[in-house]
């Protein structure tokens, strides 16, 4: 992989988050016209991003720290083992959020964004990734020194990264069928993406074996 | 199995949803009255005026145990399932879930592949409905953006409370009872909901063993009936308060709140006032973060020769309207309302809610009227317009005529003779039967229709 291109990837997986519809941009859609507003789609987009970060960004300084610690061969399986389980998990059963609602403040926004994007293993997709960036930590017995700093400040970065990916997709789309397409749409053009994610979950989780 | 897009019938909102094509099935809860040991059925009824088989019934399927008394009944899934925060629109709206009022057994039946003969594929015998949820004579069903959510008219002794249980959407196990705290809430009805206010509204009747014998004159002269609203909060699942229309006021049963989830209001109709025998329609609505209800249409009660009434009317000289069912279009301007005991079917303008326009009446059966259809001008029919269900485009409206076996009884002691009827309606107001379709039910009783693809009470919507 070329410098660059690890982190294209951690954008462009934020904006293929943004794109599903159960993400965040439909709700936002919803909440504007509850309220007759574009401005209320505009407000809902800051506890939805923030929400989908703080799920990212656990998982990802998790395993930052973990790679501290660990061989990188243990974080490398296990990763490669959750995000198979997980893929394959929602192959067979597909379950969907319960008690939320439509009355929601920046709390329970941010609540559900972070649900949500945990319940999909979000962040755990990133995570072969975000393992690519650092192939100094191979060597980690020999250089302790950079490593601890440079596990969680990759893990940030990288969260910073993917959520903008991710919150560039969710505003344009929501913004642009609640202004110009409407939700006729979602009848033709809402893929099962339920399945596409699962197959994501796997790739990755093949993926997470080679790096 | 889960859907690559979402079902055709799902539409994000009520507006979008006006547009579906019309309906060609209609499915009907058919009532054995006659205690001759057969089951209630699931009809299927012809819708296509193109069609040879056009108003008959062309499928049928038989419940596995006689005695049931189907009722209403409801879909798996609808549009509520694209609401944004718990999004599963790749289910099928395919199975029809069959609650039998009087047995509190719930039948799950498959209307694929060929919706004309439709299959039970499981039932949930009423032990395990009382186990599971507490809970007996199950009646509404509403398919939530969560799950199925059906309620029941009380407990498996035949007391209160009724509420609200819970379906799993895949399995159709029962998860349990809804209510988390039901407050001073002790009698069910019907439930529905303001998605867009996370908030659900119940209503009133009475016990089962309140209702199961018939009216019950004490009860009704002692305002025993229910005469309440409920206004829940749909997230936390408990009770927030309780609007009382007055006890002369018996029975708040239908719930018909505004389509558009932007709109906090609703439509309630009661049977009968203690006062005069009038029915009545009241709207509830959310004003200033407060709920309240007022009566906006009073539908009086018509006097009567005391020979042609039935002994439970005898005493009063007159008929009572007994607004037994309503409905409304999607796009929240026609309410439909069902004056069972008059034999008469209004049309409102409800553009504005508070003060509602007559734009249409019909007759047709009725205690004392015995209006006749134009199909056939000289048979005076009994029973009266009951159940009603809208399409989706509003453009026409089916009714039945029976209302519950004990009750049928009293108000047409003689014996209801069972009947389907269309009406068409003009986009502008005003509406007229469909003199083409008339169905007869022979020996059983239609109740409550419900459309194939969705109706005007089956769905509900979180976009505007």
């Amino acid at each position: 992989m070329s410098s660059s291109a690890p982190w294209l990837t951690l954008f462009f997986l934020g904006a293929y988050h943004g794109i599903n519809p159960g993400m965040g941009w439909l709700f936002a859609v919803a909440l504007g016209m509850q309220e007759n507003s574009a401005r209320a789609v505009v407000r809902s987009l800051a506890p939805i991003a923030l929400g989908h970060a703080i799920s990212i960004g656990v998982v990802v300084l998790a395993a930052g720290l973990l790679q501290i610690v660990l061989p990188r061969q243990y974080i490398k399986f296990t990763v490669a083992a959750a995000l198979l389980a997980l893929g394959l998990y929602k192959i067979v059963r597909h379950r969907h959020f319960r008690w939320s609602g439509m009355r929601v403040g920046f709390r329970d926004l941010t609540l559900w964004s972070f649900l949500m994007a945990s319940a999909h293993g979000a962040g755990l997709m990133l995570l072969p990734i975000v393992l690519a960036l650092n192939p100094e930590a191979t060597h980690a017995m020999h250089h302790m020194q950079v490593t601890s700093f440079q596990g969680p400040l990759t893990g940030i970065e990288a969260t910073v990264i993917h959520t903008l990916g991710y919150l560039t997709l969710t505003a344009v789309l929501a913004l642009v069928v609640y202004r110009k397409v409407g939700l006729a749409l979602l009848r033709k053009s809402w893929f099962n993406l339920d399945l596409i994610w699962a197959i994501a979950l796997i790739a990755t989780g093949c993926f997470a074996l080679t790096v | 199995m889960a859907r690559w897009r979402p079902d055709p019938t799902f539409y994000p909102s009520p507006k979008l949803a006006m547009q579906a094509p019309p309906e060609k099935l209609a499915f009907v809860a058919m009532l054995n009255a006659n205690g001759n040991g057969k089951p209630d059925a699931l009809g299927v009824v012809d819708l296509e005026p193109e069609s040879s088989g056009y108003g008959h019934l062309v499928g049928q399927v038989d419940m596995p145990h006689a005695g049931d008394e189907l009722h209403h009944f409801g879909w798996n899934a609808c549009s509520a399932c694209l609401c944004p925060y718990a999004p599963h629109p790749h289910v099928e709206r395919r199975y029809l879930i069959v609650p039998g009022i009087r047995s509190s057994r719930i039948h799950i039946i498959d209307t694929k592949p060929d919706p004309r003969q439709p299959q039970i594929v499981k039932v949930i015998e009423p032990e395990t409905l009382a186990a599971r949820a507490g809970y007996a004579s199950p009646h509404t069903i509403h398919c939530g953006p969560e799950g199925i959510y059906g309620n029941a008219l009380g407990s498996p002794n035949g007391d209160g409370p009724g509420g609200i249980y819970v379906l799993d959407q895949d399995s159709f196990d029962v998860l349990g009872q809804w209510e988390l705290d039901r407050g001073p809430q002790y009698l069910a009805y019907d439930f529905w909901w303001h998605l867009g206010f996370d908030t659900a509204i119940t209503s009133e009747w009475g016990t089962p063993n309140m209702v199961q014998h018939g009216v019950n004159p004490d009860i009704l002269l002692k305002s025993g009936y229910g005469h309440k609203l409920h206004i829940w909060d749909l997230r936390k699942r408990r009770h927030l308060e309780e609007l009382d229309l007055g006890s002369e006021y018996q029975m708040t049963l239908e719930l018909r709140p505004a389509h558009d989830p932007r709109h906090a209001y609703g439509f309630l109709g009661v049977v009968v006032s203690l006062k005069d025998l009038s029915a009545s329609i009241w709207v509830w609505h959310r004003s200033d973060g407060n709920w309240k209800v007022q009566k906006v249409i009073d539908v009086p009660a018509e006097p009567a020769d005391p020979e042609q009434l039935p002994p439970l009317l005898q005493g009063f000289k007159a008929v009572p309207p007994l607004i037994t069912d309503i409905n409304l279009s999607l796009d929240d301007r026609f309410l439909y309302v069902s004056c069972w005991g008059t034999g008469e079917f209004l049309q409102y303008d409800v553009s504005d809610p508070f003060h509602p326009r007559k734009t249409g009446s019909l007759k047709l059966g009725g205690i004392v009227r015995h209006a006749a259809h134009p199909k056939q001008p000289k048979t005076p029919l009994n029973g009266g317009p009951q159940m009603v269900e809208v399409s989706r485009d509003g453009r026409r409206i089916y009714l039945t005529n029976s209302l519950y076996a004990p009750w049928d009884a009293q108000f047409f002691p003689e014996g209801i003779t069972s009947w389907m009827v269309k009406v068409n309606a003009s986009p502008q107001g005003g509406m007229e039967l469909d003199p083409n379709f008339f169905l007869e039910f022979g020996d059983l009783r239609g109740h409550q229709v419900r459309l194939e693809g969705g109706d005007a009470s089956s769905d509900s919507y979180c976009y505007a």
